[in-house]
Parts: C-alpha cells; sequence; structure tokens
C-alpha cells in the first residue's frame, strides 16, 4: 500500500495551510446553521406537551452536551494516532480540542442546572448521567492541567496522550447511562435508534443546532491546532518563511 | 412578542441558558484567535531574534 499521502497529510506545512485554507468554510456555515437553529427552536417550535416552553433550553443544552463528547472522543482517537504513528500534528489536534471541550461541557452542565431547576425541582442530583458528565469535565481540566505542568512539550505530549485515551471510557458511560441505570434525566429523544420520539417540528431545529455545532467545533479546533502546530514547529524553517508573509 | 419573551414563565430558565451558550460560543472564538496569534507572534518574535546580528 501506498502511504505517502498519509506522510504528505501528516506533515506539519501541508496541514497548517489546509487548516487555514479550511477554517472559513466550516466557521460561515456554523454561525448561520446555529443562528438559524437558534430562531427555530426559540421562536417556531411549538411548545412541550409537558414542559411548555422550558423545554427549550433543548436547543442549546443537547448541542453542547453533543460537543463535550465529540471533542473528547476526537482528542483521545488523535493523541492515539500521535502515540502510535509519533505523528506531531495529531498531538497538535489533540492538545487543540481540550479547551474547546471543556467549556463546551460546562456550557452542558450549567444549561442543564437551569433546565433541572423548574423540572426536577433541583440544580444537581448526583444521577449517573450528570455525574459522568461533571467526571468529563474533570478529565478535560487533568488533561489540560498536566500538559500546563511539562515544560517539554514532546513529553506533555505524550504523558497527556495516554491520559486522554483512559478517559475515553467515560464517553459511552456518559452516552448510555440513562439506559443503564435508573435515571432522572430524560432518554436520548434523537441519538437513538428507530425514529427520534420527538415531532418534526422540534427535531428539525435540533438537527440543525447538532450540525451547527460540529462544524463550529471543527472550526475552532482548526484556528487552535494551526497555533498547537506552530508552537511545536518553532525551529523549522518553514515556520520562519510563513510568519515572515 | 411579551409572550416570546416570558417563554410561557420559563424566562428565567431558557434566557439564562441561551445567554450562556451564546457567550460560550462567542469567547471560544476570541480564545482560539488569540491562541493562534500568540503563537503566530512567538514564532516571529523567534525568527527576528535568529536573523539579528
Amino acid at each position: 500500500m501506498d502511504w505517502t499521502w498519509f506522510h504528505r497529510f501528516g506533515s506539519p506545512p501541508h496541514l497548517y495551510g489546509l487548516a487555514g485554507k479550511l477554517t472559513p468554510w466550516f466557521a460561515w456555515p456554523a454561525a448561520l446553521l446555529i443562528l438559524a437553529g437558534l430562531y427555530g427552536g426559540l421562536a417556531l417550535a411549538p411548545p412541550d406537551y409537558q414542559q411548555g416552553d422550558g423545554f427549550r433550553i433543548i436547543y442549546v443544552h443537547a448541542p453542547s452536551a453533543w460537543l463535550s463528547l465529540m471533542a473528547y472522543t476526537w482528542m483521545a482517537a488523535a493523541a492515539a494516532i500521535g502515540l502510535v504513528w509519533r505523528m506531531k500534528v495529531a498531538h497538535a489536534v489533540a492538545a487543540s480540542c481540550a479547551p474547546i471541550g471543556a467549556w463546551f461541557t460546562v456550557a452542558a452542565l450549567c444549561t442543564g442546572m437551569l433546565w433541572g431547576k423548574p423540572m426536577w425541582g433541583t440544580y444537581w442530583v448526583w444521577d449517573p448521567r450528570l455525574t459522568a458528565e461533571l467526571v468529563l469535565l474533570f478529565l478535560y481540566l487533568g488533561y489540560i492541567g498536566l500538559r500546563s505542568a511539562i515544560e517539554d512539550p514532546q513529553r506533555a505530549d505524550r504523558a497527556s496522550a495516554v491520559l486522554a485515551i483512559v478517559g475515553v471510557v467515560n464517553v459511552p458511560i456518559v452516552r448510555y447511562s440513562v439506559e443503564w441505570w435508573n435515571s432522572i434525566h430524560q432518554a436520548p429523544s434523537v441519538m437513538k435508534f428507530g425514529k427520534p420520539s420527538i415531532s418534526w417540528p422540534m427535531l428539525t431545529p435540533l438537527l440543525i443546532m447538532f450540525v451547527g455545532f460540529t462544524l463550529l467545533f471543527v472550526a475552532l479546533m482548526l484556528v487552535r491546532a494551526r497555533g498547537e502546530i506552530l508552537r511545536r514547529e518553532r525551529q523549522s524553517r518553514w515556520v520562519s518563511e510563513v510568519v515572515a508573509q | 412578542m411579551s409572550g416570546f419573551l416570558s417563554m410561557g414563565g420559563y424566562a428565567s430558565s431558557v434566557w439564562p441558558a441561551v445567554a450562556l451558550t451564546f457567550g460560550i460560543i462567542v469567547w471560544n472564538v476570541v480564545a482560539a484567535r488569540r491562541s493562534f496569534a500568540a503563537a503566530r507572534a512567538e514564532a516571529r518574535r523567534r525568527v527576528s531574534m535568529e536573523q539579528a546580528p
């Protein structure tokens, strides 16, 4: 098998340039979709028969939670690729995912608390899903803390990669917690096998938000990854050519 | 319009949740750009130091 594409793809200057070109193609559609999804969810979708207009928090809560899990999965996969193939750019991608994922874990937790207060009567319960999402935040913070504690970037890459890979076990726990255990948290309405259990006028804005948040994550990750590549390649000749422009 | 703003009595939950998420999105855009700009400035400084006699 011809592996040249793999090495070309993994070459830092190639990826640096590619990421710069791709960013607007993710960022602008993300902005449009998120604004459209918010309008659809807050203004157009009909109120829920049980939760009234309170259910509209789903349009910011579920996409944030989705982004928090997606970022971790990407981070762990990139870290594993970086470890196995000793690929610098993969470590750069992994390091870029962590702050984004951590922020949207905070968003998922806080919007969930704001939703919990009127519906469950409390901001917080030590429910399996809520606890696992909190553990996700601690994994992100541990990863970020470990990186900043190690001076040498390559050692930081390797040590934090191990943490990222071990922690990925928490992702299916968050995802399936509402099915494995008796949970106060409602069961999934979209991300499940078979037909979604919410009606199309409610579902469409939510799907738009999911796509928008996915594109937003990729755009943010690309911008951060370019910086991380520059930090790792500071000795290289191509960097001096790129920043001199 | 007032019905939209009152969110059927859930305004005190819905609007803070929307505002918080929106704020986190905006902050992430700013932070990502800053992180890249800092790395670029750092690299530029290093290059100019190497080129200095």
